[in-house]
């Protein structure tokens, strides 16, 4: 049996599983069904989320944090880092504004993760 | 000015304090020192908040403008005073506050304090070296990095394995400093596993276990960090030194509870450092609650919003009249390190959290005549369990103790 920390949530549920030529004949310790879907990606495509931050023009604050909507390759996220870093928004921005959508074509959007009021306003 | 009830500090337990008081119908004003409620939260971009709480997954932010939105939605019982400090609070109920309209006073029925943790700082690992700029705590490197936009270095050395720290690496990495290594002292990592792996594998950054820095170098700017192995009592072993040539080194070497301005006012617990607290919140001054960071240091946010709504709730009962009398101690035996909260109140069953001394793969967790087991337990990880009142009865003292299996 192969051993494995599922990172999709701070439980860090240890899963065991055998795989043969790929695929998961036998999985225990998941104490969600995410267990398994992560799973099959650590095997496949190991996938994250990233959170990170974009500047912000005319906010209140100089950067507005960002996640993606969802995991993204692993493999991207150089590449990913390269491009949120040219990245800026006009203030106000909400949190949940999509700021880039379909990044990558990976099929997550990066949103963002908190409100940013523009300079002056109330 | 008046009020039922004081709750300082709008982070997580004071935003979950409040709104639970306020649901109680009673007038509550909130002291924050900083311009924004979410304390903490605000500068944690990261994901991995909220799933217990709010059954999703969310970054630090999002998770502190979810319940910014709750409390306004009570704006005529809450008053939230931003850029408010209390500077004391006295044996008369009476809290002397200050903020840029001026210094004034509030009398209060009730405290809610939730003032969090401080991060133990550089000056007290006692580390021989220079003293150059370049030494940060993660916290405040989360700070800069996150809120101001400031690059703090270009290769990093990381102290510590504790969540923050490895966060930090990560962040650090992504956002283009070298992080040439995690320093750990114990063992085993200090922080959660999913850290070790989507913080530290994912990007290749080592970590250094049962290791420790000895020494740092640099005259303006730090130059050098020097890190030896340890023996089982933390001991440098000579002649195991390496020297890691960086210009930042991050230390995220624990947190401390807040609790000086209850200084003389409460009672402490020596394990937790933290204010000593009954299931209900109360401490040891029946008008002063507790919770969150400031009582015991929690793994997740999650719990310490749970832990501001039992304050919260209770204190409410308390300006109304209720008195809760029954406080049994709560002691730790058997591996563990420490338990919360200190005393046991028998108005409901006791949510109690347990970290444990060393790693077990199996134990056997004991409180009165309660028992679960446990499995791959590691001190970094708290056990949350909720003892039935039942089995807590006719109990003079509770000890909690894991038996390895």
């Amino acid at each position: 049996m192969e051993k494995l920390v599922c990172v999709l949530c701070p439980m860090g549920c240890k899963i065991k599983y055998e795989a043969v030529d790929g695929k998961i004949v036998s999985v225990e310790g998941n104490r969600c069904p995410r267990g398994i879907a992560y799973l099959e990606d650590e095997l496949k495509e190991p996938k994250r989320i990233v959170p990170t931050s974009v500047k912000v023009l005319n906010g209140e604050m100089p950067l507005v944090s960002v996640k993606t909507s969802k995991p993204i390759p692993k493999r991207l996220i150089p590449q990913f880092m390269d491009l949120i870093k040219k990245v800026e928004v006009q203030a106000p921005v909400n949190v949940g504004d999509v700021i880039v959508r379909n990044v990558l074509n990976s099929g997550a959007d990066v949103v963002a993760t908190r409100s940013v009021k523009r300079i002056g306003s109330a | 000015m008046k009020t039922d009830v004081l709750v300082i500090g709008a982070g997580a337990a004071g935003m979950a304090a409040a709104i639970a008081a306020a649901k109680n119908g009673l007038k509550v004003i909130v002291a924050e020192r900083d311009e924004v409620t979410g304390g903490i939260l605000n500068q944690c971009i990261h994901n991995g908040f909220g799933l217990h709480y709010f059954k999703e997954e969310l970054t630090g932010p999002e998770y502190a403008e979810r319940f910014r939105e709750r409390l306004s939605e009570y704006t005529d019982a809450i008053q939230v005073l931003t850029d408010c400090h209390v500077l004391k609070l006295n044996r008369d109920k009476k809290a002397l506050l200050v903020s840029p309209r001026g210094v004034f006073e509030l009398e209060t029925k009730v405290v809610i304090y939730a003032a969090g943790a401080r991060e133990r700082p550089f000056g007290s690992l006692m580390i021989p070296g220079d003293r150059p700029s370049g030494i940060f705590t993660a916290g405040v490197a989360q700070r800069l990095m996150n809120i101001d936009n400031r690059k703090i270095g270009n290769r990093a050395l990381i102290v510590g394995s504790g969540d923050i720290g490895m966060i930090m690496a990560r962040r650090l990495t992504l956002e283009g400093t070298e992080v040439v290594g995690v320093v750990e002292r114990l063992p085993y990592p200090g922080g959660l596993l999913r850290n070790v792996i989507q913080c530290l594998k994912d990007f290749d950054i080592p970590l250094y276990l049962s290791s420790t820095v000895v020494e740092v170098r640099g005259k303006e700017r730090l130059e050098e960090v020097v890190v030896a192995n340890v023996d089982e009592h933390f001991k440098p072993i000579p002649g195991t030194e390496k020297i890691f040539k960086v210009d930042t080194l991050v230390l995220s070497v624990g947190l401390i509870p807040q609790v000086e301005m209850l200084d003389g006012l409460v009672s402490l617990d020596a394990r937790t450092r933290g204010i000593a607290c009954s299931s209900t919140g109360q401490s040891s001054c029946e008008w002063i609650f507790a919770a969150g960071n400031c009582t015991a240091i929690f793994d997740l946010v999650d719990y310490v919003t749970r832990e501001g709504e039992r304050a919260g709730e209770y204190a409410s009962r308390y300006v109304v009249g209720e008195r809760f009398t029954r406080n049994v101690p709560i002691v730790p035996g058997e591996n563990v390190m420490l338990t919360f909260p200190n005393s046991y109140s028998d108005v409901d069953d006791l949510t109690l959290y347990v970290r444990c001394r060393k790693p077990m793969e199996k134990a056997v967790l004991k409180v009165g005549s309660f028992e679960r087991v446990f499995e791959d337990l590691i001190p970094s990880e708290m056990i949350v369990v909720r003892v039935p009142k039942q089995k807590l009865m006719g109990l003079d003292r509770i000890e909690v103790t894991l038996a390895e299996v």
